[in-house]
C-alpha cells in the first residue's frame, strides 16, 4: 500500500520509532525514510554518529538512538523532510515534538494550529512552542509542537489557518 | 571563424561541470548555452538535492550553479561563457555553428566537443490537450520559480515520479492547490519521502489512474479522469471528475541530442534511459571521435549523476587533446566510483541496464 499511498503503515511507523523508554529520557530522531535511494546527508549532518548509512549510499539509514542528542542538525539538512524529532521527557501527558516546515506563514510561538496525521487528516490541536529558522537551517524551519502523548505515534504535520 | 580548444554545449549541471573539470586540466573552455542564465534545470529547483556531498546533496538546486560558477572563476582565464547562444548545427568537418542573440550568426571549430544540452519533456495524448491552463511541469516550475507567477488556482497533477511529486509540492508551497496526483503506474514512481511529505499536506495520490479528457471553452475547467487496469486500458464506470483550472503533465523526460545524430554518431533507442541516446565509451566519448557527451543527453538521470559525468568528461576531452593531469587516472576512478555508488540501488538498476547497451 505505501508504494501507491504514499502513507506508511502502522508498523512500519512503529519499527522507525525508538523504545518509549527512551523517549522519556529525552529528545531523539525518529528517521522515517523507508526506501532506498542514493542519499546521505542525515548521516553527514550528524556529529554524534547517531545515523549510519555507509558506504553505499543507497542503503536504508540506521538510528542508534543511544548516540542521539536530538539536536535537530539532521532535521534541517534531509532533503526527504524524512526526520523528527520526539521528547517525552517534559511530561507525562504530553511529548514535544520537532518537524520541518517549508510553508508560509510560518506559526507563531504560544499559536494554537491544527495537528495533522501522515495522511494529512486533522487528529488534534496543538500548541507551538518554538519556531526555529536560522541561516544554517537553509530556509527550512523547525517548529516544536507540544502534542497529547495519545497522538505520538500519528502526527507528522500541523496547518497553520491564514 | 572562431576557434576555441574545447566547446560545452549547455551550461546545467553537467556542462558546468565539464567545463571547470577541464579548464582546471589547463585546458581553453568555451560554454555556450541558449539561456540568459547558466545553470539548466538547477535555476528551478527550489527543494533540497540527495545524493551525497561530493554531488552537494542538501544543497538547494538554485543555489548549485552558483557554486561551481564562482569556483569556474578560479580559472578564469581559460573560461569564456556565451549565454543566450544556441548551437544550430554541428557537421561533419568538425564546425558547430551558433546563433547568438538575434542576429549574430557564426562558426566554431574546436579541438574537442562536450554536449551537456539535458532532456526535453514528454507530453500525453488526450482529448483537447491544447486547452490554455494544460502545462508540462518544466513550464510550470519556469513560471513560479523563475518568474514569480502563479500559474493558476487549483491544479491537477499528472505523474508521480520525482519531478511531479516535486513540482506539486513547490505548487503547495506557492500558495496553489494541488487536488490530486495521479499516475497510469500501479506504484508511486518517485521516491517515496517526496510523496510521503505531499500526502501529508492531504494530498491524494492516484496510482493507476489515467487522465481521460480535458473540458473547457477557452481554457481549462475541468478534467475527467479514470482508473485503468493492469493493461493500462481504462475502466468503464470508474471515472471522476475534477474542477482545475490547470492541469500539470509530467510524464517524463526524453534526452535532447540531435546534434549529435546530426554530427554522424552512432545513435541507438535504449528505454532505460528515456530515449534515443549517443554509443559511448567509459570515457564518454562517442564514436566519433573528441565528441563527447554527459548529462541528461546521454540518458535521463538526475543532477548530481549529471554533474558527476561532467567531471569525467571534461577530464578525458582535455586528456584526449593534450592537457592529461598529473593525477588523471585518480580523478578518473573517483568519478567512476561515485556514479557506481549513486547507481547501485534499486533506483539505479534500470540506468545501469541501459548503460550496459550503449558502451561501445
Ligand atoms: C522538477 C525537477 C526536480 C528535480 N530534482 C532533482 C533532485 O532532487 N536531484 C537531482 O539530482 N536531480 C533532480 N532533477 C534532475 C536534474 O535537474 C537534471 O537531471 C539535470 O539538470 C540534468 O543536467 P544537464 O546538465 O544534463 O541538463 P540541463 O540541466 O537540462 O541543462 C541543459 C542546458 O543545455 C542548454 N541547451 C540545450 N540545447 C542547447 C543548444 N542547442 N545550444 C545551447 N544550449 C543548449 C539548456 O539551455 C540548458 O541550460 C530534477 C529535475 C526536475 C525537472
Ligand atoms: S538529532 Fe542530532 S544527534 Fe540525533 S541523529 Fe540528528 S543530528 Fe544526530
Ligand atoms: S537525508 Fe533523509 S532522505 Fe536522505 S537518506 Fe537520510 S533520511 Fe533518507
Amino acid at each position: 500500500m505505501f508504494e501507491k499511498t504514499g502513507i506508511p503503515s502502522a508498523e512500519m511507523i512503529m519499527k522507525k520509532f525508538p523504545p518509549i523508554e527512551r523517549i522519556n529520557k529525552g529528545a531523539v530522531a525518529v528517521i522515517e525514510c523507508y526506501k532506498e535511494i542514493p542519499c546521505n546527508p542525515c548521516e553527514t549532518a550528524c556529529k554524534f554518529d547517531a545515523i549510519n548509512v555507509g558506504e553505499d549510499i543507497n542503503s536504508i539509514p540506521k538510528a542508534k538512538f543511544e548516540n542521539c542528542t536530538g539536536c535537530a542538525i539532521c532535521l534541517s539538512k534531509c532533503p526527504g523532510l524524512a526526520i523528527m524529532i520526539v521528547d517525552g521527557s517534559k511530561s507525562k501527558d504530553t511529548v514535544e515534538v520537532k518537524i520541518p516546515y517549508e510553508f508560509l506563514p510560518l506559526p507563531k510561538e504560544g499559536q494554537f494550529v491544527k495537528g495533522l496525521n501522515r495522511e494529512g487528516s486533522y487528529i488534534t490541536d496543538v500548541k507551538v512552542l518554538k519556531v526555529l529558522a536560522p541561516k544554517s537551517f537553509d530556509r527550512t524551519p523547525v517548529i516544536t509542537i507540544e502534542v497529547d502523548r495519545r497522538f505520538l505515534y500519528e502526527i507528522r504535520n500541523i496547518k497553520v489557518e491564514v | 571563424m572562431k576557434q576555441a580548444e574545447i566547446v560545452i554545449i549547455g551550461g546545467g549541471p553537467a556542462g558546468l561541470c565539464a567545463a571547470l573539470s577541464a579548464a582546471k586540466s589547463g585546458s581553453n573552455v568555451l560554454i555556450i548555452d541558449k539561456n540568459k542564465n547558466l545553470g539548466g534545470q538547477l535555476i528551478k529547483q527550489t527543494h533540497m538535492f540527495f545524493g551525497s556531498e561530493k554531488q552537494y546533496a542538501s544543497k538547494r538546486g538554485i543555489d548549485i550553479p552558483e557554486i561551481l560558477i564562482d569556483e569556474l572563476f578560479k580559472y578564469k582565464e581559460n573560461v569564456e561563457i556565451k549565454t543566450e547562444a544556441t548551437a544550430v548545427g554541428m557537421y561533419e568537418d568538425g564546425i558547430i555553428t551558433v546563433l547568438e542573440k538575434e542576429d549574430n550568426y557564426y562558426k566554431i571549430e574546436p579541438k574537442a566537443v562536450i554536449v551537456a544540452t539535458g532532456a526535453y519533456e514528454k507530453f500525453l495524448s488526450f482529448p483537447n490537450n491544447d486547452l490554455p491552463g494544460i502545462y508540462g511541469a518544466g513550464a510550470v516550475q519556469t513560471l513560479m520559480n523563475v518568474y514569480g507567477v502563479k500559474p493558476g488556482n487549483k491544479v491537477l497533477m499528472v505523474g508521480a515520479g520525482n519531478i511531479g511529486l516535486i513540482v506539486s509540492y513547490q505548487l503547495m508551497q506557492a500558495g496553489v492547490e494541488v487536488k490530486a496526483i495521479l499516475d497510469a503506474a500501479p506504484k508511486i514512481g518517485g521516491y517515496l519521502v517526496h510523496a510521503s511529505k505531499i500526502r501529508r499536506m492531504g494530498v491524494p495520490i492516484l496510482t493507476s489512474h489515467t487522465v481521460k479528457e480535458a473540458i473547457g471553452n477557452e481554457f481549462l475547467e475541468k478534467v475527467v479522469i479514470s482508473e485503468v487496469d493492469e493493461k493500462f486500458n481504462r475502466i468503464k464506470g470508474t471515472e471522476m471528475i475534477f474542477d482545475v483550472d490547470v492541469m500539470c503533465i509530467s510524464v517524463g523526460l526524453t534526452p535532447l541530442n540531435e546534434l549529435l545524430a546530426l554530427r554522424g554518431c552512432e545513435m541507438k533507442y535504449i528505454p532505460q534511459l528515456s530515449g534515443i541516446v549517443p554509443v559511448r565509451n567509459e570515457n564518454y566519448e562517442t564514436t566519433v571521435e573528441n565528441v563527447f557527451v554527459a548529462g541528461d543527453a546521454t540518458g535521463v538521470e538526475e543532477a548530481s549523476a549529471a554533474m558527476v559525468e561532467g567531471f569525467l568528461a571534461g577530464l578525458c576531452a582535455a586528456a584526449k587533446i593534450g592537457y592529461k593531469p598529473d593525477d588523471f587516472i585518480d580523478r578518473k576512478n573517483d568519478y567512476i566510483k561515485q556514479l557506481n555508488n549513486l547507481r547501485s540501488g534499486p533506483a539505479g538498476k534500470h540506468i545501469l541496464a541501459g548503460i550496459e547497451q550503449i558502451g561501445r
